[in-house]
């Protein structure tokens, strides 16, 4: 094979990420040393963020297979039956070390990826939600710029294209000083029979390339930025994030829905991290099939751009799909129509061989499967630390604070203060979908065609998970199920992003291993299996430490009526308001400990899966029989700051009387799963008590927010407690 | 009676408007690049960002080959209703008078507002009742009307301020809270706020309606 420039050397397989046997176990695949083509592929490919090395022993574990489940892990989305002949698609992915380099384009970016995922398998995109971590934001300028940014770039995006911003969450915590997370999901709609997987097939059939052309941006993003720590020079990593532009992605959206619809091709997949290499390679490889490609025949935008360039390039807003010969002409046409540049560019061989061609010159030829499959895989060496891994945050809550001070500083605090400035910046309602929209309800609500709606929840709480990584991440999953059941949606599959820190270390090992124990055990108790998903790893700041571990759960559910979907807001004066749920509450590792200034407890409580799942059915379908007039989950801040929350949403006072209680502030603050607080007629109230634990402790009117517990009253003007919540707007002006 | 809800690339909001305007009549959708308008009734031009909203919101679309005809079917009396980004391309293409520029609060900004029905007497708030208060949300980055003080003068005597920001709701900063005029003819109208998305109680108010309601209203009665 001609080689014009010097072969490279193992160190420059070192510089591009590769260690220096699987550099060795490289030449030994090959049957001679790599060139720069080839290494630069193999670079990519086995990187962590591509080749899953250090998780995927762990991801096989995970409960993947359910009575809704029509596509699992391996695709780019997973989709469920949702009934009526369609199918939900939907994934969430994360674009953490991107977005703390440049946060808009990050961001905007990071939709933009989730979305391509969503129609590459055939189904229109009809709801994006993100999760994002960031520094403490009262006291971290950084930490508000990319705050500001980010949710700039989600919005830009998510706004321009015509897919609504739905729901959310988003936390500031210490750890994430250094390394913001900014996880998106998204959600898309299509007919069963139109699911389009990505494995190439036919031999001689036509890869066209659609969409952007290629430029140098994002070149070793894939390798680079996802698979190892943040350091200093990260302004010098600016030129490998990408530009997003939602315009481009808008038209390709459509012209990839209306080459689907029509019939028109065989396979589509988009191009991500590790652009052309990964999206070839991936199809040939699920196709058990070879690829020649000539990177002569690419659209570049920029001049002199050398083989491996285009091939690494991450350039945004390109799909590449397999056309019969028969067809290239129509899928042209169409592409001219939406005026996206399609362009053949190689043929699907039976060579099982990857052939890179410059014109008529052989650059690259490596076996797909030592390029996908042969990645090592590594064993983790989990440990549970004998030393507390993060720092006590700092106390902002004077210590005398009593129960009304600290209500308020919980409602007021940036973890729990109304995310309105934020969600205000999204288009949630394009599509004409939405029933619920943002802090209307405890998940985001979708109405189908049939008149059903799906129900749609995203979370994250990474303090807890730190506490405890088994029974944190239980909780977590158990939250997303909750959410879901105050809207009155049951679980159909579940999405995960697993953002942790450097695997390599023992105990960054061990938060992960136990955290997938828990998603695994949790999906497994509520049914809700594992459709897709993603992770993140090596989110650690130069200086400042592993991150919290934070794995992120999306969960999709199904409710039958969309009229009758819950509200979380008190809605009539004069009705019951209850504690209902299987309910332990604690003050370990809770926001009141937080502002308390307390370190993380050594665990939490275990947790009875079971009868969490039976209290969510009964909230579930006391919501779909209107037995209940609100339901809302209790999580951070515990029963007060739900029952704020439950009065800001609905504009009206409570008053309630908690008996007595020998910890008072555990009764008010402490936080745990299987909570809720609903309200609701007295009958129908004790209607639902038949079915789970219920204790009726007051009643929704008038202006106020009155608790006594213990024999004291605590009274706080509803007008207050609005104006606490409010505590973000300042960094919005 | 019949709409034709204009599709540009980069519009969001126009299957939207279509399924909105098919409350009340028929809706089909008109490809930018088509002249012909099929014989409808109507136009909406839709919400969205048309040709990505590259160099100023709206400033490209106007030039496309079905505004070529919009104009000439507005000339003729055609009702034309601009929904946002169409509002921009209306006023682009000197349909309306004034323009819309970034938001006071430099952000896009998603609410539902409430909005003063100024006007009752116009082919697009027949439906509405006298100093009626409608609630349809409204998301945008560019929505400040703008046009200057003779020429506001003007548009407030003549009649062609049709809606206006309630009290308090003004978030954009549009002068003397305009969120919909009308041209002096009476039959082309735009507005910031997005009445095709308070059509439906399950997803919010319906009185957005009311606007589709009163085209329809003024189409029959015109026939009549």
């Amino acid at each position: 094979m001609p080689e014009a420039a010097a072969p490279p050397t193992v160190e420059d397989a070192v510089a591009l990420g590769l260690t220096r046997e699987e550099y060795a176990l490289v030449c030994e695949k090959q049957g001679r040393p790599p060139n720069q083509v080839e290494l630069a592929m193999y670079s990519l490919l086995w990187s962590e963020h591509c080749a899953y090395k250090h998780s995927k022993k762990l991801l096989v574990t995970l409960p993947t297979e359910g009575p809704f489940v029509l596509m699992g892990p391996g695709e780019n989305a997973g989709a469920v039956d949702v009934g009526g002949g369609l199918a939900c698609a939907f994934k969430v992915e994360s674009h953490n070390h991107p977005s703390a380099v440049e946060p808009f384009q990050g961001a905007a970016t990071g939709v933009g990826g989730i979305l391509r995922d969503i129609f590459a398998i055939g189904a229109r995109p009809i709801a994006v939600l993100d999760s994002l971590r960031f520094g403490e934001i009262e006291t971290s300028e950084r930490s508000r710029y990319l705050l500001d940014h980010a949710v700039g770039g989600i919005g830009h995006y998510g706004n321009s294209i015509g897919v609504p911003t739905v729901g959310g969450e988003v936390y500031f915590e210490g750890p994430y000083e250094q390394n913001c997370l900014v996880n998106a999901m998204a959600l898309g709609l299509g007919e069963h029979g139109r699911l389009m997987r990505s494995a190439a097939a036919g031999v001689g059939n036509v890869l066209v390339l659609y969409g952007a052309s290629t430029g140098r941006d994002g070149i070793g993003g894939a390798s680079v930025l996802a698979s190892a720590e943040l350091g200093d020079a990260d302004e010098d990593k600016r030129p490998t994030v990408q530009v997003g532009d939602p315009f481009e992605e808008k038209k390709l959206l459509e012209c990839s829905l209306e080459l689907l619809e029509r019939g028109l091709i065989v396979a589509l997949q988009d191009l991500g991290a590790a652009g052309l290499t990964s999206s070839a390679s991936e199809m040939a490889s699920k196709g058990e099939v070879g690829i020649d490609l000539d990177v002569a025949k690419v659209p570049l935008r920029e001049q002199n751009m050398a083989p491996f360039e285009v091939m690494v390039s991450e350039s945004q807003e390109r799909m590449l799909c397999v056309v019969e010969p028969a067809r290239v002409p129509e899928v042209l046409e169409l592409c001219a129509k939406w005026e996206v540049g399609g362009t053949a560019i190689g043929e699907v061989t039976d060579t099982r061989r990857m052939r890179i061609f410059d014109g008529p010159e052989l650059v690259g030829d490596m076996p797909v499967q030592a390029l996908v499959d042969d990645c090592p895989l590594y064993d983790l060496a989990p440990a549970r630390p004998d030393a507390p891994i993060y720092a006590a945050p700092p106390a902002t809550l004077a210590a005398g604070a009593d129960p009304r001070a600290a209500l308020l500083a919980l409602v007021g605090s940036p973890n729990i203060a109304s995310r309105r400035p934020l969600f205000e910046q999204y288009d949630a309602i394009v599509q004409s979908r939405t029933v619920r929209r943002p802090e209307e309800a405890d998940a985001a609500v979708l109405a189908l065609p049939d008149g059903g709606a799906l129900g749609v929840s995203i979370d994250g709480n990474g303090r807890r998970v730190a506490a405890d990584p088994y029974w944190g991440t239980v909780g977590v999953v158990l939250e997303c199920a909750s959410n879901l059941a105050c809207v009155g949606a049951e679980p159909l599959g579940t999405t995960n992003n697993l953002n942790f820190g450097n695997p390599e270390k023992p105990h960054i090992a061990w938060q992960l291993t136990e955290a997938v124990r828990g998603i695994a055990d949790a999906c497994t108790a509520l049914e809700a299996p594992i459709v897709g998903g993603n992770v993140s790893l090596y989110n650690e700041g130069a200086t400042a430490g592993p991150i919290y571990p934070t794995p992120v759960i999306g969960m999709v559910g199904r409710l039958p009526d969309a009229t009758s979907a819950g509200r979380l807001g008190f809605a009539r004066e004069g009705d019951a308001i209850a504690i209902a749920g299987h309910f332990h509450p604690a003050l370990a590792a809770s926001e009141l400990h937080k502002l308390r200034g307390e370190p993380l407890p050594d665990g939490l409580s275990p947790v009875d899966l079971d009868a969490v799942r039976a209290a969510q059915g009964a909230i579930r379908d006391a919501v779909r029989e209107g037995l209940v007039a609100s339901a809302h989950d209790i999580a951070e801040g515990g029963f007060a700051v739900a029952l704020a929350e439950c009065c800001l949403a609905g504009g009206i006072g409570a008053t309630v009387d908690l008996g007595d209680s020998d910890d008072v502030w555990t009764h008010l603050f402490g936080e745990g799963p299987g909570g809720f607080v609903v309200s609701g007629v007295p009958d129908a109230i004790a209607h639902l008590a038949e079915r789970v634990r219920v204790d009726v402790v007051g009643v929704v009117g008038g202006d106020v927010l009155s608790i006594a517990l213990a024999g004291e009253r605590h009274d706080v003007a509803l007008a207050e407690v609005r104006g606490a919540h409010r505590a973000l707007a300042r960094f919005f002006p | 009676m019949r709409f034709g809800v204009l599709r540009f690339p980069g519009s969001c909001d126009e299957v939207d408007a279509q399924l909105a305007a098919a409350r009340v009549g028929d809706a089909v959708l008109l490809w930018h690049g088509d002249r012909d308008l099929q014989g409808v009734d109507a136009i909406v031009v839709p919400g969205g960002f048309s040709y990505g909203d590259y160099l100023r919101a709206g400033a490209i679309a106007r030039f496309s080959p079905v505004m070529e005809s919009v104009i000439a079917f507005a000339n003729h009396g055609g009702l034309v209703l601009g929904i946002c980004n169409g509002f921009q391309v209306l006023c682009e293409a000197h349909l309306l008078p004034g323009a819309l520029l970034p938001n006071a609060n430099r952000r896009f900004t998603f609410r539902q507002l409430d909005l003063e029905v100024v006007s009752t007497q116009t082919a697009f708030t027949g439906a509405c009742q006298e100093g009626e208060t409608l609630s349809i949300p409204a998301k945008h980055s560019w929505g400040r009307y703008y046009a200057d003080e003779p020429t506001l003068d003007e548009l407030e005597a003549a009649g062609q301020v049709v809606l206006r920001y309630a009290p308090a709701q003004n978030f954009n900063g549009s002068l003397r809270d305009i969120a919909g005029v009308r041209n002096a003819a009476g039959n082309v109208f735009g507005l910031m706020p997005h009445p095709e998305h308070a059509v439906d109680a399950r997803t919010g108010s319906t009185d957005g309606l009311r606007i589709f309601e009163s085209m329809r209203l003024a189409v029959e009665g015109a026939r009549a």
